[in-house]
């Protein structure tokens, strides 16, 4: 199949996603967790000694009220420890009556606390530090591999693809649907930057294996050939992974929904670029190097 | 021949061993045969034994995070009244930030530490998983560990004016490693230094100065060590010979290594918590992973045969060796680590479709099956290789083996990187050595 022949409606689809994306990234940027952000704490004891074991009831209730809980967690016998994102004083004694209406018990105010962030920024910052590190050092070594810097650079372009559409889409999201990143995003995210490197490889692959078999063919030709045969593996593989993934979001507790979301793109987004993002950019790369040498 | 046999037992060994740690710790079976019912309780024996004087003890537990287990809840306060307003917050952090750590070199991973305000208290929250050895954490968390060290007054007088000792300028953080180590004539467990270079020229000065002297090693104000100088030390190593036991050398050298807190902290709270998730959440995750599970099983069978069932099998050994692994180290399960490890499986089976794929391709070329079978493996296996080493860059550095100051030392990434390190190699040895015996062996 001569599939490189389209290789700009490939970038132009790609840049239907990753332009809004992009956009609504630096425009809105991301909305962050009360892991990121910190938040309150507040603990509450009843004489009832069951309640503490009420903790949906719990949760819906204040949730009622508009207020955005974390978690409810029983902490000693009749004693509850509720995380939120941050609240007020005021709040604390709405959120005692809503309970004591519903329990017939004023509850009584343990602490009342602020949070700080899970995740600070230097977590964030050094994280960020070990991603430009690693990308420098699968560069490196793809280049040398493959010997050619072509390669290197290509599958790391394709692993920042893969990386700003997850990030567009969860911005987007965030506007729109309030949508929030926490620490199982962080961990979504390295775990797409592996999977979209390793996809790519298996491509490339390809691309040796025939450059060796027929050096003298046409480039193109060569690429074309590689991603018709790595396609049916391709979409197997990612087959795979999808089942589970699609399983874990729409049948998953709540907590784990984003995160499945969040590999579900990657994934996707990942498959994709190393056939329609990493092998055309070779291909464009290519034709620039011949333009310049003759 | 006797090789395939032989890796093949090997296979199935460290598979049974699998699962035999896997076992749950307690589980009964109950059944009728006929008119005979039984029932009988196992419990999980674990390992306990002695070599000599080591006595092997270890109990196979899957250690559960706060949200599916819950843990213990520690609530420290601050002294930040002698600190002007200005820097109280960014001495709080780096504090947060060293209690991190140590939490972290202790070996309880998937904490949760942060700070927190009430009034005009600053305080640190620290919730662990689980609540073995609380005591121990309390202990390890809550002291400063600022070391000094000081040396013999000069002045003849110093007896009668009390001030024996001089503080030097070499303190804990001249320091780049500590380490437990064993005294050579006494058995004993001390403590081992090594100083960073510029704390390497401060120690070779302080020593050069004092030989024949003593010179004593401060820990939060308090003498640990005083040992005599017999020559000057120039290389930058030191070592702390207290009346240590195993433990408090660990405790204290992980307390070094992590820096000392610029504040001190002492517990004024101390509970345990129950799981962040409801029981119902967990269960709708554990059937979602499940279904999902058997879809991609199903998928490799039906796609690729009787050569998909194989591939089936192998995947299944890889589940039970890494779930032995995660019991063994031990790592913390947590529901997104749950779903992590599923997803490793659904990456777990790419070698073998790739090598499946290769060796269709050959079929299609005419090569008989057993000629196909072995090309499909040779020629599936650069790419497999190349495609793996990018992901072990990538955990490796994110892992950062040698603590590199710029990179993370603690924390969820670290604990994230541990598991794809296992999982690609793990991946690796079932996707490859385990599959290829299997189709060997079964596949005519």
């Amino acid at each position: 199949m001569k599939l490189m022949r389209f290789k700009w409606l490939y970038f132009l689809l790609s840049a239907l996603v990753l332009v809004p994306g992009i956009y609504s990234l630096v425009r809105f940027g991301l909305k962050l967790s009360v892991d990121f952000t910190g938040g309150s704490i507040l603990e509450l004891k009843f004489k009832q000694s069951a309640i503490s074991n009420q903790q949906l009831t719990i949760k819906q209730l204040i949730e009622e009220k508009k207020f955005e809980v974390v978690s409810v967690q029983s902490s000693d016998e009749g004693q509850i420890l509720i995380k939120f994102k941050p609240i007020t004083k005021e709040d604390v004694s709405t959120i005692k009556t809503a309970l004591a209406d519903k329990f017939e018990e004023m509850p009584q105010e343990v602490r009342f606390e602020t949070v700080g962030p899970i995740l600070g920024k230097e977590l964030i910052r050094k994280t960020i530090v070990a991603i430009i590190l690693a990308a420098g050092f699968i560069m490196a070594y793809v280049a040398w591999q493959f010997k050619d810097f072509m390669f290197g650079a290509c599958a790391i372009l394709a692993m920042f693809h893969d990386t700003f559409v997850m990030l567009g889409v969860f911005s987007l999201l965030g506007h729109f649907m309030g949508v929030e990143v926490d620490t199982l995003f962080v961990t979504a995210m390295l775990t797409i930057l592996s999977f979209s490197v390793h996809d790519t490889v298996v491509v490339y692959d390809r691309i040796r294996e025939s450059q060796k078999r027929f050096p003298k063919a046409n480039f193109v030709d060569l690429v074309d050939k590689a991603v018709t045969e790595t396609l049916p593996r391709s979409i197997n593989n990612s087959m795979t992974i999808i089942f589970m993934l699609v399983a874990l979001w729409l049948l998953g507790g709540s907590s784990i929904k984003w995160f499945s979301f969040a590999l579900l793109i990657g994934t996707i987004s990942g498959t994709y670029s190393s056939t329609f993002t990493a092998a055309p950019l070779l291909v464009v790369w290519n034709g620039f190097q011949k333009r310049k040498s003759t | 021949m006797g090789k395939r046999n032989l890796t093949f037992w090997f296979i199935m060994t460290v598979t049974l061993l699998a699962v035999y740690i896997d076992l749950p710790e307690k589980f009964k079976i109950e059944g009728s045969l006929g008119k005979f019912y039984f029932e009988k309780e196992f419990r999980q024996p674990g390992i306990d034994f002695k070599i000599g004087n080591f006595r092997i003890k270890k109990d196979f537990k899957i250690v559960q995070g706060l949200d599916l287990q819950g843990g213990t809840h520690l609530v420290f306060e601050a002294e930040l009244k002698n600190l002007s307003e200005q820097d109280r917050d960014q001495a709080l952090e780096a504090a947060r930030g060293n209690i991190e750590r140590r939490v972290n070199f202790f070996g309880i991973s998937e904490p949760v530490i942060q700070t927190a305000k009430v009034g005009d208290s600053s305080r640190i929250i620290v919730e662990l998983p689980g609540v073995k050895d609380i005591n121990q954490a309390i202990d390890l968390i809550g002291q400063t560990a600022q070391l000094e060290f000081w040396e013999e007054n000069p002045d003849p007088k110093a007896t009668e004016s009390g001030q024996i000792f001089l503080k030097t300028d070499l303190t804990g953080k001249d320091l780049k490693r500590s380490q437990v180590s064993f005294d050579n004539q006494t058995g004993q467990p001390v403590v081992s230094l090594e100083f960073s270079e510029d704390g390497a020229k401060k120690f070779a000065a302080i020593t050069t100065k004092n030989v024949g002297r003593l010179v004593a090693i401060y820990l939060d104000g308090m003498p640990v060590s005083a040992p005599k100088v017999e020559e000057p030390i120039l290389e930058g190593k030191a070592v702390i010979k207290g009346n240590f036991d195993l433990n408090q050398a660990k405790k204290l050298s992980i307390q070094l290594n992590a820096g000392a807190l610029p504040v001190p902290i002492k517990i004024i709270e101390q509970k345990n918590i129950g799981a962040t998730l409801g029981q119902e959440s967990v269960q709708k995750s554990i059937q979602a992973g499940i279904i999902g599970l058997v879809l991609v099983i199903l998928f490799m069978a039906f796609y690729y045969g009787k050569l998909g069932i194989l591939a089936d099998l192998a995947l299944i050994i890889y589940g039970l060796i890494t779930l032995a692994l995660y019991k063994l180290i031990p790592v913390t399960l947590t529901l997104p680590g749950l779903a992590g490890f599923l997803l490793t499986v659904g990456m777990a089976v790419d070698s073998n479709i790739l090598i499946f794929e290769r060796m269709k391709e050959e079929i299609r070329s005419g090569k008989p099956l057993s000629v196909a079978m072995e090309l499909g493996f040779g020629r599936a296996w650069d790419s497999i290789r190349d495609a793996n080493i990018c992901t072990l860059i990538t955990a490796f550095i994110l892992f950062n083996p040698l603590n590199w100051s710029f990179l993370n030392v603690s924390g969820m990434v670290r604990g994230f990187a541990l598991t794809l390190i296992l999982g690609t190699i793990l991946s690796l040895f079932t996707g490859i050595i385990v599959s290829r015996t299997l189709i060997r062996i079964f596949y005519k």
